[in-house]
């Protein structure tokens, strides 16, 4: 009934500003043959001034809501040139908007429909104007190429010798995270040993170097100032490891590994002083469209101490040592049995953790 | 090329045609023969009735389109409340007035894929191109009239497959308006990607079959059946817009298509071209050895040429409307034109931007970065031209006048946030985040938009020998333009902090979901924005038949060759033979005569040079 109610209404408001539209036209027909009025015009060429004025109060009422609102700085050394070079494209982007949308307007205005002004300029090209605005751009867009390049090559550069590695995969809707244990290697994976009760990410038992990895889910420890290699994967559809306080992101696809580098510069414990915030979490989230639940693939990151990072890694049991407990007692040293006989004992301590996801 | 031979005095809507390449060879209708309704208004022939055609489809398409945003809208600014009239139109897919995150993600994608493809490629070209390019190249009709007609009635065949989708108990598609696979390509990935996806495909490949028959009609028009006179170099740039929309779709569409191919291929015939090693639901697939990136790179190298295809019509319209309301001619016809080529050529080479976070080589994403940013300084040259057009005019505020100048401040606005994405190393971080949604919104949805109502508002007496209702008109512009930038502007922000887009819900996140008053904010705008444009339709709708009737033959003093037609023009256009030619279209000058303007027309004048 209300819907009726509010559809008549809505009818009605259209009937009524139609009826006000046709009046006014007829006013004008009586008025005069001409289409629009000269007042019309003013008026217009008013509204536009009126209507940029307020534009440009709307911007800094903007601005002044979203201080402080925005990220806090950048976790990381590349996160920090990408701070500035967000500010200079600004900078550029910023005059030149300012520029020519108050040209636009002022000219709108100023050379609005007048009597005085009765033959019409004829002025139809002028090949030095068109040389000097097609060269400053240029030379503007090379600017911004240069830094952008510089940058881009920086972000994307390999990782250094001795980054952290730590692989991250990516499923329908969650983020599962492998660290190479003691070994420091990741073991071989296959798609096919993929199994959600005792082996999500299919690792193939036969490779010794597997035995000490360790597996979270959602959840990524990282040393701060340790530089780390990301390897991203998933096992589904295409996802996105995004890292908004690292200023950076990486597509995960399928049958194809791809990979970020980047050095945390503050631990999680100091973002939280930074930001005032107690509840402040890193957080991956993943930014490639990827079904249902896309908007709740969320993953944490904790940057921490070496020294708190070693603690939680003495903590935690190698997944193959969860999964196949007849195999070994405890975590792995070096040398691994023959892997063959992988109980197919569902351990629901790792499987049944799905960790924040509403599927 | 020059049909007056073949042209007799035959008047009104059953005139002769002068299309001697005509393949349905039933044209040759007799002079005081009345055309059956179905053959005159349904399967006409007639370029200005098909241009209707297309326009009135993109209009209820555009209305479907952008309900669906205010549907989205409410669940983005209201998560937590419910709304009962959601469940009355969508049904089981708004249970208890709560969108669910599947129809959520379909109404996404349709919204994106009727806006796209529906409305601002075949909705915008379809209609001026096909109303503008035999009146302004001074044609009786397009080369081929049957293949005219077919191509609508393969874009009706396709919104017959993308309707029928949307009724179907699994949902339209809805893997984001890209459709990328695997997402796409696996039933078991997303309710979508059952049958809706297999309607989605198919509606999207009768669209490309009906965009190629539409483009090299309009190509061929253009190139041979010019009239008397009307050299290249003559022609508005309207229809050197035209033109390259034109070439581009031809070019890029068939790419685009072959994508489609190996995708239907991959989700029924069990080849793995974007597939491998994947495991879902419980089961590891088969396939191995695929890309789900080459997709990507068959689907943008249309993509980002769709994105002109939009923009370009609307720069020609734009340019025209702005040239006739400063009653100045175009500032830099040449320059117009070079920059439109230069647009042209570099819309095929810029489309793996949209992959710079894929895991591309970095050293190819460095040549995209160069070759992207460069599109910037054709770009630039054509605001400069604009800006210059307006200088020292006589500018009189019609409503398409608003729009036109409405579509430079949205160019302009739009244009420079690509700046920020164009460039990897920022678009590394920004990169799908609300940032790119506001960008493209306002330079490919907003302004374009802008230049299609400027050539609406326009061209309408020459559709329907009436005017629009001027008052309905500028409160429309002035809600248009002021809810787009409150829509989009603070959008930037929240892409800038990192929000991602497409989010169902932002509630669980730390560091988004102190946006959530933004979003309740823009939802309110969206829904009063919304409303605004039922104002044009409305508009539109009751103009047809009650807006004031045109009196004058050429109501804008407009120097180009459609304005010689009657009025209310028939099938044939010209009553007589077509004119010739002997001018650039944009002579606005005194013709001596008491006019501020010469038609194209007009022979020199003795010692008058031409442009």
């Amino acid at each position: 009934m209300s819907g009726l109610v509010i559809v008549i209404l809505v009818a009605l408001v259209f009937i009524v500003i139609y009826q006000i539209g046709k009046s006014s036209e007829h006013a004008g027909v009586i008025r005069g043959e001409e289409l629009i009025s000269k007042k019309t015009n003013k008026t217009i060429a008013w509204l536009f001034v009126v209507v940029f004025l307020l534009g440009l109060y709307g911007i800094w009422v903007c601005n002044e809501y979203f201080v402080g609102k925005l990220l806090p700085v950048a976790a990381c050394k590349t996160g920090e040139n990408y701070d500035k070079m967000f500010q200079v494209t600004l900078i550029v982007t910023g005059l030149v908007f300012l520029a020519t949308q108050i040209v636009l307007i002022y000219f709108a205005f100023k050379y609005q429909s007048s009597e005085k002004r009765k033959s019409s300029f004829y002025f139809s090209h002028d090949n030095r104007l068109e040389v000097i605005w097609t060269t400053i751009p240029a030379i503007a867009m090379t600017i911004l190429v240069v830094i952008g390049l510089k940058n881009w090559f920086e972000v994307t550069a390999p990782a250094p010798d001795n980054a952290m590695v730590v692989e991250i995969v990516g499923k329908q809707f969650n983020w599962i995270v492998r660290y190479p244990g003691q070994d420091k290697e990741l073991g071989i994976r296959d798609f096919r040993k993929i199994n959600d009760a005792n082996n999500v990410l299919g690792l193939d038992w036969s490779d010794p170097h597997n035995h000490d990895d360790i597996i979270t889910q959602g959840e990524m420890h990282l040393v701060v100032n340790r530089p780390v290699k990301l390897i991203i994967g998933s096992r589904d559809v295409i996802h996105d490891v995004g890292l908004p306080h690292f200023r950076m992101k990486m597509d995960a696809v399928p049958g194809i590994t791809t990979t970020l580098q980047f050095t945390p510069t503050i631990t999680s414990d100091s973002m939280k002083l930074i930001t005032g915030n107690q509840n402040f979490v890193y957080e991956i989230a993943c930014d490639q469209l990827c079904g249902k639940g896309h908007y709740s693939m969320r993953g944490t990151i904790i940057v921490e101490t070496q020294a708190q990072y070693d603690a939680w890694t003495a903590k935690q049991q190698s997944y193959y040592a969860q999964n196949n407990p007849d195999a070994k007692p405890t975590q792995t040293e070096a040398a691994p049995a023959t892997g063959a006989g992988d109980s197919k004992k569902a351990d629901e301590k790792a499987a049944g953790k799905s960790v924040t996801m509403k599927q | 090329m020059n049909h007056e031979a073949i042209t007799h005095e035959h008047s009104g809507a059953g005139a002769a045609l002068a299309h001697p390449h005509g393949a349905g060879g039933h044209h040759h209708v007799h002079e005081h023969h009345e055309q059956h309704f179905i053959w005159k208004y349904i399967f006409s022939q007639d370029h200005k009735v098909i241009s209707k055609q297309f326009l009135i489809t993109g209009i209820i398409w555009a209305v479907i389109g952008a309900l669906f945003s205010v549907f989205f809208r409410l669940q983005l600014g209201f998560p937590d409340s419910t709304f009962p009239i959601m469940e009355k139109v969508l049904g089981e897919w708004a249970k208890g007035g709560k969108l669910s995150p599947e129809f959520y993600y379909a109404l996404v994608t349709m919204h994106g894929t009727i806006l796209v493809f529906f409305v601002l490629t075949a909705g915008l070209s379809g209609t001026f191109a096909n109303l503008l390019i035999p009146l302004q190249v001074g044609a009786r009709d397009m080369a081929s009239p049957f293949m005219n007609m077919l191509s609508y009635w393969f874009f009706f065949l396709s919104s017959i497959c993308m309707l029928v989708s949307l009724f179907i108990e699994t949902g339209p598609a809805s893997g984001g308006w890209t459709t990328y696979p695997p997402l796409s390509a696996l039933k078991d990935a997303s309710m979508g990607s059952g049958v809706g996806m297999d309607l989605w495909l198919t509606g999207m490949a009768l669209f490309v079959v009906s965009s190629l028959l539409g483009g090299l009609n309009y190509i061929a028009t253009v190139l041979n059946m010019r009239t008397k006179g009307m050299t290249m170099t003559r022609l508005p740039l309207t229809v050197w817009a035209l033109l390259f929309t034109a070439v581009l779709g031809v070019l890029s569409f068939p790419v685009l298509f072959s994508g489609f191919v190996l995708l239907i291929f991959d989700r029924n015939f069990g080849t793995s071209f974007y597939l491998s090693e994947i495991f879902i639901n419980g089961k590891a697939l088969p396939n191995i050895g695929g890309s789900a990136i080459l997709y990507q790179h068959l689907f943008w190298f249309l993509g980002h040429p769709e994105v002109y295809i939009i923009m370009l019509p609307g720069m020609g319209m734009a340019s025209e409307v702005l040239s006739n309301n400063s009653r100045k001619p175009i500032f830099g016809y040449f320059a117009m034109i070079i920059s439109m080529v230069g647009i042209t050529l570099l819309a095929f080479v810029v489309w793996a931007h949209h992959m710079f976070v894929t895991g591309m080589s970095p050293f190819l994403g460095s040549i995209f970065v160069l070759l992207t940013l460069l599109i910037a300084v054709p770009s630039a040259v054509k605001v400069f031209n604009w800006l210059t057009t307006m200088w020292r005019g006589n500018i009189r505020f019609n409503v398409q006048m608003c729009f036109a100048i409405g579509f430079v401040s949205l160019f302009i606005s739009g244009g420079l946030t690509g700046l920020f994405l164009g460039n990897s190393a920022i678009d590394i971080h920004l990169h799908d985040t609300m940032f790119v949604v506001a960008h493209f919104h306002i330079v490919m949805g907003v302004s374009a938009f802008f230049g299609m109502f400027a050539g609406v508002y326009h061209w309408f007496p020459k559709m329907f020998g009436r005017y629009m209702n001027n008052t309905l008109g500028y409160l429309h512009f002035f809600l248009t333009i002021a809810g787009a930038y409150l829509i989009f502007w603070p959008m930037h922000y929240e892409g800038v902090a990192g929000m991602p887009r497409r989010y169902y819900d932002i509630s669980a996140w730390e560091s988004f979901k102190h946006f959530q008053p933004i979003n309740v904010f823009i939802s309110i705008v969206t829904v009063v924005v919304f409303f605004a444009q039922l104002l044009f339709v409305v508009n539109f709708f009751f103009s047809i038949f009650r807006g004031r009737k045109v009196m004058t033959q050429n109501p804008w003093g407009s120097p180009s060759l459609e304005w010689t037609t009657p009025i209310n023009p028939g099938h044939g256009n010209w009553e007589g033979e077509i004119p010739e030619v002997y001018r650039w279209p944009y002579d606005y000058k005194d013709d001596g005569h008491g006019h501020d303007f010469i038609a194209q027309t007009t022979p020199l004048a003795p010692g008058e040079e031409s442009h």
